[in-house]
């Protein structure tokens, strides 16, 4: 039963960029479109849940004091591998995240999850912690991406879906567009978690 | 007392354990990442410059040794013998180094082409260096010249504000002047 929470936490109660507000730099920056979002997500599920496996592997031998040196090598080490395997396997992914693939190194949710749970928890609730957290942000930077991407573009994953005579919103494609996009799903989960509260 | 050795041993493997990782993973793709640019980036810029061609240019690329540096030359064919070449060189710019790759007609020893395949400048002013707009101007030119943008005394008109810029990429198509007549002959000769 427990173990089934940890996996489900990073899908709602602690979904990072709408309920624990971390990460929003690549949320803002690579939702223009659907396939940004999707490929940025599926990154960072690789990147977070097998740095969550290494780091509780060895929770015990690191010595507290070079802790976060230590999560932050593996965590760039599997960063590296990501930039390498999309520019040798994905190049249009590559090409679309550009610069928010190394980012990904100083995304605050996985060392979050390294320094919250995974120093802390075994291998196999470290690894649904990291499947949970790294979904919950893959679905929420697509949702995002989606929404921009249909009213920005007219398109959904490259795929023409609006009425011939739509007029592209093109503000939402842009980065204030971003802003406000997220501000308002933000404001619309708040008012469901509220909902759900009382 | 023995806390900082400790900490010492630990994050040294971990550290040593992760360059052994990364440098296995390196060696894995270095050979598709060079193709994935090779069809994405200089490619279409090689098309480009070798417009005509009947060859597959990508497969009919060439290394050649010259001032004891690997270039990979790529060659245009007309009717099975070579007519034009073309390589990649660079200048620096204002924001590091502008690769362009410069076509040159081996027959009539003229410009085919000039494009830029990749570059740092500032998105918006430089990076119009990459526009059909400036890099046309070398179309046509005669190999031997100065090829110089006009605040350097020249005749190619430079983009407004992006005088760094232009001037890399002239620079660029200037060194790849230089080599013409070593990588033409290495080329020719079978």
């Amino acid at each position: 039963m427990s173990y089934m929470r940890d996996f489900t936490r990073g899908l709602w109660d602690e979904l990072p960029p709408f309920r624990m507000v971390l990460g929003l730099c690549p949320v803002l920056a690579v939702t223009k479109s659907a396939e940004g979002g999707l490929g940025m997500g599926l990154c960072v599920i690789f990147v977070l849940t097998l740095s969550n496996i290494i780091v509780s592997a060895l929770r015990r031998v690191i010595p507290r004091k070079v802790r976060i040196a230590s999560f932050i090598v593996i965590i760039a080490t599997f960063v590296v591998i990501v930039e390498l395997v999309t520019q040798a396997y994905f190049y249009s992914i590559y090409t679309t995240l550009g610069l928010f693939i190394p980012l990904i190194v100083v995304n605050c949710i996985i060392l979050g999850r390294a320094e919250a749970f995974a120093s802390r928890n075994g291998v196999f609730r470290s690894t649904l912690d990291g499947l949970g957290v790294g979904l919950g942000f893959t679905l929420s930077l697509t949702v995002l991406g989606s929404i921009r991407e249909i009213l920005g573009n007219g398109t959904w994953f490259d795929m023409p879906l609006m009425w011939s005579s739509f007029e592209p919103f093109t503000f939402m494609v842009e980065a204030p567009g971003a802003f406000v996009c997220l501000g308002l799903m933000l404001g619309a989960m708040n008012a469901i978690s509220g909902t759900r509260a009382s | 007392m023995s806390e900082i050795p400790r900490m010492l041993i630990v994050l040294t493997l971990i550290c040593a354990a992760c360059a052994l990782l990364l440098s296995g993973v390196r060696s894995m793709t270095a050979d598709q990442i060079e193709r994935q640019i090779l069809v994405n980036v200089q490619g279409p810029a090689v098309e480009g410059v070798l417009e005509g061609s009947e060859n597959d240019l990508i497969a009919d690329r060439r290394d050649v040794r010259v001032d004891d540096r690997e270039l990979t030359v790529f060659v245009g064919k007309r009717g099975g013998d070579p007519w034009a070449i073309a390589y990649q060189t660079s200048g620096v710019g204002f924001g590091g180094d502008v690769e362009v790759i410069a076509g040159f007609d081996v027959t009539s020893d003229e410009i085919t082409g000039l494009r830029v395949v990749m570059h740092k400048e500032t998105p918006g002013i430089g990076s119009k260096v990459t526009e059909e707009q400036f890099t046309k101007q070398f179309d046509g030119r005669a190999i031997e010249g100065q090829h110089a943008i006009e605040p350097d005394g020249g005749d190619i008109e430079s983009v407004t504000g992006a005088t760094y810029s232009s001037r890399a990429a002239a620079e660029g198509l200037q060194k790849a002047a230089a080599l013409y007549d070593e990588v033409k002959q290495q080329v020719l000769t079978p």
